[in-house]
């Protein structure tokens, strides 16, 4: 079989089997996600998942523009996805490319299953995600934040979608890889799901498995999707948390 | 509508047990089990179930009250922007003028801002919008804040508890629109202390005891 990723010496996994940024093969970066970070926005949220950093914005519904677009019976949902030019170590040149244009495809159809569109005909919704710092794995980090978002703004979903990575390096199967994994390792496969169903929304890979590591790499991401999912609901909660203890401060005065 | 009791938060996906209620609003069922579908508070009332959504834009409903902004002006009928999903439409005929043949311009102009009722929903989502009732009216001068349209319901309270304490102790008219949008008439100090109440009421709309608590603020600041 044809090897893929960057043929190199750099070890990805050390002799005590930890990888270069000390964690386990199944080991998430720390994330942190906070809800109701914009004011003119009717939900935002905003994710940091190891090195990315992604801002959300939603708006809607309201009516879908240019009108051809609107369909009769449900609403359409319209992500952005874009990466801000100084997002990645050399200048990425502004604006839609092929790649943004693919991922803002395969994240709306993801949202699409979760969200009740047929409450909404003839409007859009829009999910703006910009990346302002990206490090492996931004189309998930934004994807989380993005239905984290969507419920900020109230809008009615049968759950909340979940993104996470599992990829390959040195031969091996981990869980979320970061930057030096993504361009030294053999595969990446970002997959989103409906925690509450198990429903995969989103399955994109890019270099090689074999069929019982992409099996692994499935079942690693989905462990890993429930705790990412507990973590969404404890931002939301959070943000009206937050509320009655500054109500409790104001009384103490 | 709001009784004291504990205001538990659930979110889109969580599952709900009904309890001999019946399945209300912001609740939906898959493979016999019932689950929300939206951040909010779950309450009873009548024998449903409900989710009181926490955030979200105006749905607009039949008979509600709403005040809407003029943003077009059609042959027969002005359009709207009444804070929804879409825009509401008024109609020459659902409106007390009877001047067929004058220019619409002239009775009411873009930017002008009305208290209206919601005449029909059609089955496309086209709202109708009309003037023809009790306290409907053009509004002049004053000022609009916008609320976000879930919080309505608390800010007019039990049997209109809250805003009448607001009217009584600031003397100022306010005028509630069920889509959150609120139009304030009175000496600006008195319409900036509204809009504190008005802000604070937003923010603690999820909790208990609201009215006691706005009374307390408004006897601090006399």
């Amino acid at each position: 079989m044809i090897e893929l990723g960057t043929q190199s010496d750099i070890k990805l996994i050390n002799e005590e089997g930890l990888r270069n940024d000390g964690r386990k093969f199944n080991e998430l970066r720390p994330i942190r996600i906070e809800v109701g970070v914009l004011n003119r926005a009717d939900g935002s949220a905003y994710i940091e998942w190891g090195g990315n950093k992604v801002l959300v914005a939603v708006y809607g519904p309201r009516e879908a523009f240019p009108k051809h677009t609107q369909n009769p019976s449900r609403a359409i949902i319209n992500a952005r996805y874009n990466m801000a030019a100084f997002s990645v170590d050399e200048r990425k040149r502004p604006g839609p490319d092929r790649r943004a244009i693919e991922i803002s495809k395969v994240i709306s159809e993801a949202l699409e299953v979760a969200v009740f569109t047929e409450q909404f005909p003839r409007t859009s919704i829009d999910v703006y995600i910009e990346v302002l710092q990206a490090d492996a794995g931004t189309r998930i980090a934004g994807l989380t934040a993005a239905s984290v978002a969507l419920v900020d703004a109230g809008i009615p979903m049968k759950d909340m979608v979940v993104g996470c990575a599992a990829g390959k390096i040195d031969g091996k199967v981990v869980l979320d890889l970061n930057k030096e994994e993504d361009n030294f390792g053999q595969a990446d496969l970002p997959m989103a799901i409906i925690p509450r169903t198990d429903e995969i929304v989103l399955l994109q890979m890019d270099g090689n498995f074999s069929r019982e590591e992409l099996e692994q790499a499935v079942e690693l991401s989905k462990k890993a999707a429930t705790y990412i999912s507990n973590l969404q609901r404890e931002a939301l909660m959070a943000k009206y948390k937050s509320q009655e203890s500054e109500k409790e401060g104001e009384r103490s005065e | 509508m709001y009784l004291d009791i504990e205001r538990k938060i659930v979110l889109p996906g969580e599952e709900i047990s009904l309890e001999g209620m019946k399945q209300g609003n912001g609740i939906y069922h898959d493979n016999g089990k019932y689950y929300s579908y939206i951040m909010g508070v779950m309450q009873t009332y009548n024998s449903y179930a409900n989710i009181i959504p926490l955030a979200g834009k105006y749905y607009p409903v039949r008979n509600d009250r709403v005040i809407g902004k003029v943003i077009d002006i059609a042959p027969s009928f002005w359009i709207m922007d009444i804070r929804g999903p879409y825009p509401g439409f008024l109609h020459i005929n659902d409106t007390p003028w009877k001047n067929l043949d004058q220019d619409l311009n002239k009775i009411l102009k873009v930017g002008d801002t009305v208290f209206l009722k919601v005449n029909e929903i059609t089955e496309s989502r086209q709202t109708w919008l009309s003037l023809k009732d009790a306290g409907l009216r053009k509004l002049e001068g004053g000022h609009i804040i916008m609320v976000q349209p879930t919080k309505v319901s608390r800010i007019i309270g039990k049997g209109g508890s809250m805003v009448n304490t607001i009217k009584e102790a600031t003397g100022v008219k306010v005028q509630l629109g069920q889509n959150g949008v609120v139009w304030l008439d009175g000496p600006a100090d008195k319409v900036m202390e509204v809009r504190k109440i008005l802000r604070f009421i937003e923010k603690e709309a999820h909790t208990s005891g609201l009215t006691d608590r706005v009374k307390k603020i408004l006897e601090e600041s006399r």
